[in-house]
């Protein structure tokens, strides 16, 4: 790994004039994703500005229908917390299977999305629950904030601070893992809302997407059968050793369904 | 260079070292704790668990200086007294190793386990064990090793 100057900064707005005066500065959170991308020299920061104590970027909370989670907040954390459980369990499952009990400990929920690694899980939450994305300077909709394969709408000083989910009345995720990796080969959020059902699609293509097709279905019919013959397109989804097009496009469908019937 | 300074299994340490120094070479090269073994060195094996806060992680995914002020605790500070903490005789007993490689790895992962429920079933255990490969047990004795320390613990 290339060495490089290491920041600990004490507030939000120390590490903001950090990154700023830095060449090419990165921020450090978990670092499950940054230091494995950094040790294949795939990363080659200048400086590193770690924000995982952030007293700003901690604390769960619920605020008028809708959870807002704090961007240095461990994928165990949210597993763990009670008030997550309560307003949005699904959203507790889906971090209970993020890589492995390590890598929850450590890997925080701002690092996930800011990464946007295609077959990450969580950026499939942030869209079906209608997310929105708290930074230090403004506040991003998810589906303006994924735009493309590890590509976000953040600026290169700009930090996140917080991820606020709408509760819904129901929502259940389920993955298709990568059986060594845990990473999503397809991976499906479902979410009734008041306003309509959300469908989620995170590892089946570059970029979380919405199945909008299978939501219409859904607001008819809230049941998996509403779903049979319903699928997305294979044309823009990911061939790779793991999976064809088609075979993500299949699973699609199948994760969809699972994550309908285990709504209840 | 960086200064850091830590708790390592109960003692204070400090070190001088580069910013992109892990923890895992910290201990082993530094502190000489080489009980803390690096396999793959790119977070999926487990072999460099150790604790961080009470916390199971990565040594080989996490760096020194995010240690810096840290409780750490390596496989070296398991045991007390001379006695072989409770999940190290039970990995004995049960045949919970071969080769051993492996092993600072899972004790570690198994004693976090083991500090969050007092009585996991068979199934928690393996899934729990997911960032921890074995190449020579196939895992069972593992797993029979670690419900038979949580035994031992409860009772």
């Amino acid at each position: 790994m290339q060495n490089f100057a290491f920041h600990r900064p004490k507030s939000l707005s120390e590490a903001v004039s950090a990154l700023k005066q830095a060449d090419e500065g990165k921020l450090l959170s978990g670092g499950q994703s940054l230091i494995p991308v950094m040790k294949l020299n795939l990363a080659a920061p200048s400086d590193l500005v770690c924000i995982s104590s952030l007293d700003e970027l901690r604390g769960i909370r619920t605020e008028a229908g809708r959870l807002i989670i704090g961007a240095a907040t461990t994928h165990g954390e949210v597993d763990a917390s009670a008030e997550v459980k309560t307003a949005i369990p699904a959203l507790a499952d889906l971090a209970a299977g993020i890589g492995d009990p390590q890598v929850r400990n450590r890997g925080t929920l701002g690092g996930s999305i800011a990464h946007n690694d295609p077959a990450a899980d969580y950026p499939a939450a942030v869209v079906a629950l209608d997310g929105e994305i708290a930074t230090d300077r403004r506040t991003i909709k998810a589906e303006a904030f994924f735009s493309g394969m590890f590509e976000t709408a953040l600026d290169d000083d700009e930090i996140i601070v917080a991820v606020s989910f709408a509760v819904p009345d129901r929502a259940a995720y389920a993955k298709f893992p990568n059986p060594a990796s845990r990473f999503a080969v397809v991976g499906v959020m479902v979410a009734q809302h008041k306003s309509g059902t959300r469908v989620a699609v995170v590892g089946a293509g570059a970029n979380v997407f919405r199945a909008t097709d299978m939501e219409k279905a859904l607001d008819g019919s809230f049941d998996p059968s509403a779903l049979d013959g319903v699928a997305v397109s294979a044309d823009e989804l990911t061939t790779d050793l793991q999976a064809s097009a088609q075979y993500r496009a299949h699973l699609v469908t199948v994760m969809a369904k699972r994550a309908v019937a285990a709504c209840g | 260079m960086a200064t850091v300074s830590m708790r390592v299994n109960g003692k204070a340490v400090s070190a001088d070292v580069e910013p992109a120094t892990l923890l895992a070479e910290l201990l082993r090269e530094k502190l000489g704790l080489t009980g803390t073994h690096v396999g793959c060195d790119t977070s999926q094996c487990g072999a460099c668990v150790v604790h961080v806060g009470g916390k199971s992680v990565k040594s080989c995914t996490m760096l020194a200086v995010e240690a810096d002020g840290a409780e750490v605790k390596t496989i070296e500070g398991l045991a007390e007294n001379g006695q072989l903490h409770p999940v190290q005789e039970a990995f004995r007993e049960h045949h919970g190793l071969q080769c051993g490689f492996c092993t600072p790895g899972m004790i570690m992962s198994a004693v976090d386990l083991l500090a969050r429920t007092s009585d996991p079933s068979e199934r928690e255990i393996r899934d729990w064990l997911e960032g921890n490969l074995c190449r020579c047990t196939g895992y069972h004795n593992i797993v029979k090793a670690v419900q038979a320390a949580a035994r031992a613990g409860r009772e």
